[in-house]
């Protein structure tokens, strides 16, 4: 896997690597601030081909659609899931559940959706996707374009999660009109 | 001896798909001392008409991106009802554009609350459907 990570010194057409490094981190930092009253710490980032993810643990994925197309997710430690989830809704959960799974559903889609917001007014309009959440052991995930992955670490109370995003330009005409709920581009193996 | 007025209370309609969003929104609520009757959930636009039809609400607080009817088309389908034209309808969503904000207006919505929020920025936005 290190070999498929790389340091962000690339451009691609209308967005930096940087630009979007910032979006992720600015829209993170301000979701766990605000609603979940932590402050987090964030790492270097990167980006690899296969994304970032836990060995066991919790990703949630959304997609993204419109003039540009890709995915955002969300992955920690199950430990941390349920940490989230207590910090969300002011309830203790000791181990993961439905509560926490759609509380880490919630804090990915307020994230991503804060990112798309950011990043609309230079690439246009784009529609997002509804949440989908995996809970496992020894999953990877692929985005199907081969697409490299800008990834931001953070560390809220010592453990860590990944925020991560792919994106490009949308070479697919019929698939431009932005709605959510579409399939969102990926292959899984569990 | 004083005879009490009663305190109008506002029955309230929360549509989201997120489970955790619909009970965060109940405590910001109870937090920002609003005088809440009933609280009604709905997972979606076209739950939620159907929650109307049954029950009438002072407020509803609703999300755009919704699997089924969408916060767009449920505010659509709300407004061509004569009996729901006045009725508060306040998004609350990810959605931060001003094309999106100015779409959810343009389209009836009363008040636009972008997530993430706190309970001060919900309270502020309400204050006036319970000032009146």
């Amino acid at each position: 896997m290190a070999e498929a990570m790389t340091e962000i010194t690339e451009q691609t057409d209308g967005l930096t690597q940087a630009e979007l490094v910032e979006a992720i981190e600015a829209a993170t930092r301000e979701v766990f601030a605000t609603m979940l009253n932590q402050e987090l710490k964030a790492e270097t980032a990167f980006q690899e081909k296969q994304e970032a993810q836990p060995a066991t643990g919790v990703i949630s994925l959304i997609g993204l659609a419109g003039e540009w197309v890709g995915s955002g997710s969300l992955s920690c430690t199950a430990a941390l899931a349920c940490k989230i989830a207590s910090w969300l809704l002011a309830t203790e959960y000791p181990a993961i559940d439905d509560e926490v799974l759609d509380a880490v559903a919630e804090v990915t889609n307020m994230i991503i959706g804060n990112v798309k917001t950011t990043l609309e007014g230079r690439l246009g309009e784009m529609g997002l996707s509804t949440p989908t959440v995996i809970y496992g052991r020894n999953f990877q995930t692929r985005s199907a374009r081969n697409q490299e992955w800008t990834v931001v670490p953070f560390l809220a109370e010592g453990e860590r999660l990944c925020v991560q995003v792919c994106i490009a330009p949308n070479k697919d005409q019929s698939s431009k009109t932005a709605r959510p709920g579409f399939p969102i581009p990926h292959m899984l193996n569990v | 001896m004083k005879i009490q007025e009663a305190v109008p209370v506002l029955d309230v309609l929360i549509v989201d798909d997120s489970a955790a969003i619909r009970k965060i929104l109940q405590r910001v609520l109870r937090q920002a001392e609003v005088p809440l009757g009933q609280v009604f959930e709905a997972g979606d636009g076209a739950e939620a008409i159907e929650v109307l039809k049954k029950q009438p609400v002072g407020l509803v607080l609703s999300d755009i991106n919704m699997p089924n009817m969408d916060g767009l088309e449920f505010l659509t389908k709300v407004r061509a009802e004569q009996a729901w034209e006045k009725l508060p309808i306040v998004m609350v969503s990810t959605e931060g554009t001003q094309a999106k904000v100015m779409e959810a207006v343009g389209r009836g919505a009363s008040g636009y609350v972008r997530k993430p929020f706190t309970a001060e920025q919900i309270k502020e936005k309400l204050s006036v459907f319970f000032e009146s």
